[in-house]
């Protein structure tokens, strides 16, 4: 499929269309997301009415500790069933699709918890990314002169993603040795390498010291410019601020508020679901309450 | 506290178990040396007078008779092998030796045999087919009978695992070693059952339990080796132990010195030794205090604790390691328990614990890893099935329904029948 | 004590057709568990199915040796398929109960009565099933090299075996170092990744299964054709038990590791039984008895066994980086 490419200012326009309400309808959804639940139990962890994902953006999912995103993100990459609802990729329903298969369509993820193969080479980490290698099927395998082409090809591609990340000269090391925000950026190129659509980020800033942040923000920032649709869930703000085109906030497994950075964090129902719900009165002198103004 | 109630509970089963063999004694038959001895009824229970039974090998035949109780007592000249023949021809009319049948070959180490001939009605020619004296209530209470001292096998099994994470592969091996730490005192050194018992039932636990678990099992949680690479350690140690006892005690299985012989008795058609129920009615006083204590005790409850979550368990200020080691006694007693029990109802062999290793694992997969009950449970379904599987399959694959069962399980249901469903992140 | 005996025996055993046998075996695992991290405790499933294909095909069906292979082939596969579909998706000490299982399950049918017609039942089957094999031998003597000495049916049967090993060594050789080979060791890691990265793990692992039980199978083939006669108790677990004492001892995920842990495995077996046997006739070790030498030498692998996962988990030629072992 043909990537657009966007740049900011395009992709801001089409935002300033887009009703700042959950579940709110994008003009070219990616994602399209109808009903989903997922109960524990008693425990409702995810409760999602309507969702889109506009192509092409960088969108934030955000919400405080429980809210149900990392749930939501695992139900959407069909790492864990839903008991109720559906979710589409390109119009295509991807709500019984097998992960593997999912990563095929071009919807790649990542985890919180970094997955580099720690005990394969930094290489053969982003190697194992690339599609379509005769060289994985069986009978292929055992004679290298039908696979060496494609391998030649592959092992450029994964240097060529290795050295956009500072990773090339890394490359026949074992992963485990590196730190861990290599390892992380190791995971991001490898996920890269499946050239995906659409690449959904769980936590990516999670244990990333500030010197490695920026020049993370800046990778994605170049993912979505090559046309990559970028779904990330976060609880650094400073990040969400800086790179993120729309924002959707999840409370309690419900989607309670969507739109623009600035705008979506003075939303005072997203307030009261950090803070709770008490923070607003407060009392005069008199007594009576007075709504507070926040920024 | 936690030695109290351990000494408390041992203290009784002691008791229990000196009362209850005392009572056992009282039934044990008149011969001392090589011989046999048993009782044959019809299969409404009528004794059979006048059977003739004829002991013989190479060198010497001795041949006897069922007095009017239709018991027999039949000395052997010496030690060694034998083969033992039933005259099907003084049986009465109608009536036939049932399987497996009129002819048997037994070894006399040094004490009497005793055997349970059973009939049917039917000739002698019925008896070349396998088919077993299918009574349904025979084949339950035969069931439930080695399903209680799987329990005992399957419990310590259960809280090993559910304490320490490790699938152990030589869990068998605890049956093997307490059997055969009674029989060496029993055998060996000469000590009564009565003394015998109770005394390898309390090495046994220290022993094959406790030492194991701080010198071999401790170390090796402190170092960190992983769970995979503790089974396979697990498995090692199966080979060690089980090959130990094949070189120590040979290969042919061993009896105990007292209770080997007993005749059967008929209750409600059913037949079964007086033994049996009495190992059978030990086996259940213990479970009950076990699972009495594990519920109700501290160091239950703190067993149980460690069982759902170590982690928790321990930052709330449980000593984890005491109780796995508590676990791992308590484990090795309840397994010598059960290994004892096989050996005075059958025999003891150097197999014994591997063959029933794998009845362990499916009764402890059937009830649900981490319940209470769960080993209980899963360990009567399991006997029960085994023995009333023969009905429909052949004799010699009753463990095969266990194992399907077993594998089934693990793909439909695997946390059994009890188990709950494992949270998912 | 005539030591030269000893050396011999341990030498010629050490190449010799039981080498071979589990060095197949340990190969096949080295596949599943060594480079894919599954836990395959039913290998020796393989095998009987290797042995009792060719045995029940020739005496029982009265095929010929060569449908004899492929049926033992097939066959192999289709218990793959069986085995694996229950299984591939359980964690790794559930996998290893279910396996056990499975190959108890097999061993208890082909020596039941039931089936005494077509399996043997306890007996086994015995019989020239192998004489197709044999009418090929080109030896006219014995081969031997110094110590080591082969009768003439076996010289044609050792040869065979290596041969064979080297293909399954080079067919190890070649899948690892491909970008196959590469999936798997990711697998064997972290089965979730690979997934993310879009292939079917599953499947993978499936193709594991089966070609580390092809190897089994072409194990049991030796097993049979050497002795032309296939006993269900010779397949016990603790065949499976002993392959994986070989496997770690040479070194899990290393091409070479089944050849060498065999061989030396063989070599010590018989060296120590040899040696205990003979100073025990010489009545040096009053307490033992000949019987026992038998059980001692498998205490010493059991003991070897624990030692090898305690203190040396990679064995001989392992890389300890690249141990499935560790903290799972």
């Amino acid at each position: 499929m043909d990537a657009k490419t966007f740049d900011i200012d395009e992709v801001q326009n089409i935002f300033k269309n887009v009703e700042q309400k959950p579940g709110s309808k994008k003009p070219d959804p990616i994602i399209l997301a109808k009903k989903v639940v997922r109960k524990f139990g008693g425990l409702t962890a995810v409760d999602v009415d309507h969702l889109e994902i506009q192509r092409g953006s960088i969108t934030a999912l955000i919400g405080p500790n429980g809210a149900g995103k990392s749930t939501f993100f695992n139900l959407l990459t069909s790492f864990d069933q839903a008991d109720d609802g559906k979710w589409f990729f390109n119009k295509e329903d991807i709500t019984k699709i097998s992960p593997n298969k999912l990563a095929q369509k071009g919807l790649v993820r990542t985890f919180q918890l970094t997955k580099a193969l720690s005990r394969l080479s930094v290489l053969d980490n982003a190697r194992l990314g690339a599609k379509n290698q005769i060289g994985e099927s069986l009978f292929a395998a055992l004679f290298k002169p039908l696979w060496i082409k494609r391998e030649l090809e592959v092992t450029k591609q994964a240097e060529d993603t290795l050295a956009q990340f500072n990773l090339l000269e890394k490359k026949s090391d074992f992963a485990g040795s590196l730190s861990g925000g290599q390892r992380k950026l190791l995971e991001m190129a490898r996920a890269l390498m499946l050239k995906p659509e659409m690449i959904m980020l769980d936590e990516p800033m999670a244990g990333v010291n500030p010197a490695l942040k920026q020049s993370l923000l800046g990778h994605i920032k170049n993912i979505r410019k090559k046309g990559t649709t970028v779904l990330f869930v976060e609880h650094d703000m400073d990040m969400v601020h800086d790179i993120s085109d729309w924002v959707i906030v999840m409370a309690q497994g419900k989607i309670i508020a969507e739109g623009p950075p600035s705008l979506v964090m003075k939303n005072s129902d997203v307030i009261d679901a950090y803070l709770g719900s008490h923070h607003k009165t407060f009392l005069t002198e008199d007594g009576k309450s007075l709504a507070t103004d926040e920024t | 506290m936690f030695k109290r109630s351990v000494s408390r509970g041992l203290f009784t089963s002691f008791l229990l178990s000196i009362f209850l063999t005392v009572f056992i004694g009282a039934q044990a038959s008149a011969l001392e040396g090589p011989g046999i001895t048993g009782k044959i009824s019809d299969p409404s229970g009528k004794p059979l007078s006048g059977v003739s039974i004829t002991l013989a090998n190479d060198e010497n035949s001795v041949t006897g008779v069922t007095d009017q109780n239709g018991q027999f007592e039949i000395a052997a000249p010496t030690a060694g092998k034998y083969l033992v023949t039933i005259d099907v021809s003084s049986l009465p009319e109608g009536i036939s030796i049932a399987d497996p049948g009129p002819q048997r070959e037994i070894v006399f180490i040094q004490g009497p045999k005793g055997l349970i001939f059973k009939t049917q009605v039917g000739t002698s020619a019925d008896q070349i087919i396998e088919k077993r004296d299918s009574k349904v209530p025979q084949l339950i209470v035969d069931g439930l009978l080695f399903g209680l001292t799987i329990a005992l096998g399957a419990m310590g099994l259960n809280l090993i695992f559910g304490t320490t994470g490790l699938t152990n592969f030589s869990h068998g091996e605890l049956l093997t070693f307490g059997a055969f730490t009674a029989w060496t005192l029993n055998y060996l050194v000469g000590l009564n059952m009565l003394l015998a018992v109770p005394l390898s039932l309390i090495m046994s636990a220290f022993l094959w339990g406790w030492v194991q678990n701080r010198y071999l099992w401790k170390p090796l949680r402190r170092r960190g080796t992983g769970l995979m690479g503790m089974m396979i350690v697990s498995i090692g140690l199966a080979l060690t132990l089980r090959y130990t006892a094949l070189a120590t005690f040979g290969g042919s299985p061993r009896n105990y010195n007292q209770y080997a012989a007993q005749p059967g008795l008929n209750i409600f058609g059913v037949a079964v030794t007086p033994k049996a129920i009495i190992l059978a009615v030990i086996e259940i006083v213990v479970l009950a205090i076990v699972l009495y204590w594990l519920k109700n005790s501290k160091i239950g409850k703190a067993t149980r604790a460690v069982r759902d979550n170590p982690a928790l368990a321990s930052a709330t200020g449980i000593d984890v390691e005491r109780v796995i080691s508590y676990v791992w006694t308590l484990g090795a007693f309840l397994a010598a328990l059960a290994g004892i029990t096989i050996g005075i109802n059958q025999d003891v062999s150097w197999r014994m614990g591997q063959i029933l290793l794998l009845i362990m694992f499916a009764s402890v997969t059937l009830g649900g890893l981490g319940t209470i009950y769960g080993a209980l449970i899963g360990s009567l379904t399991i006997g029960v099935l085994i023995q009333v599987s023969t009905l429909v399959i052949p004799t010699e694959l009753k463990t095969v329904s266990a194992l399907f069962v077993m594998i089934l399980m693990l793909l439909f249901r695997p946390q059994g029948i009890l188990g709950k469903r494992e949270r998912v992140g | 004590m005539d030591i030269v005996f000893v050396l011999e025996q341990a030498l010629t055993q050490s190449i010799g057709i039981q080498a071979i046998i589990y060095c197949l075996a340990a190969a096949g695992l080295n596949i599943q568990f060594g480079y894919t991290g599954l836990l395959n405790f039913g290998q020796v499933a393989f095998m009987i199915v290797g042995g009792y294909s060719i045995a029940a095909t020739v005496l029982s069906f009265g095929g010929s040796f060569w449908t004899a292979l492929v049926v033992g082939i097939i066959s192999s596969l289709i218990l793959s398929l069986i085995l694996g579909l229950p299984t591939l998706r359980l964690r790794a000490d559930y996998l290893a109960i279910v396996t056990i299982a499975t190959s108890e399950i097999l061993r208890l049918v082909v020596r039941s009565v039931a089936l005494r017609e077509w399996f043997g039942g306890v007996n086994g089957l015995n019989g020239k099933f192998a004489a197709q094999f044999y009418a090929l031998n080109p030896y006219q003597s014995g081969i031997g090299i110094g110590p080591i000495n082969f009768s003439q049916n076996d010289s044609w049967v050792v040869t065979v075996g290596w041969i064979l090993v080297a293909i399954v060594i080079l067919i190890t050789f070649l899948l690892t170092r491909s970008p196959w080979g590469r999936i798997l060791k990711g697998i064997r890691e972290d089965e979730e990744a690979i997934r993310s990265l879009g292939k079917s793990v599953y499947w993978y692992k499936m193709q594991a299964l089966m070609l580390g039980g092809v190897m089994g199978t072409l194990a049991g083939f030796i097993f049979a054709i050497a002795s032309q006669s296939v006993q269900p108790d010779s397949y016990v677990p603790d065949v499976t038990f002993f392959a994986y004492t070989i496997l770690l001892l040479g070194g899990a995920a290393r091409v070479f590791g089944p050849v060498v842990g065999s061989i030396i495995f063989w070599f010590l077996l018989v060296f120590i039984g040899q040696t205990l046997d003979q100073t025990i006739s010489a009545g040096y070790i009053p307490f033992l008895t000949s019987t026992q030498v038998g059980p001692i030498r498998f205490i010493f692998v059991g003991i070897g066994l624990m030692c090898l996962i305690i203190f040396r988990p990679q064995g001989i030629f392992g890389d300890r980086k690249e141990l499935a072992l560790d903290g799972r």
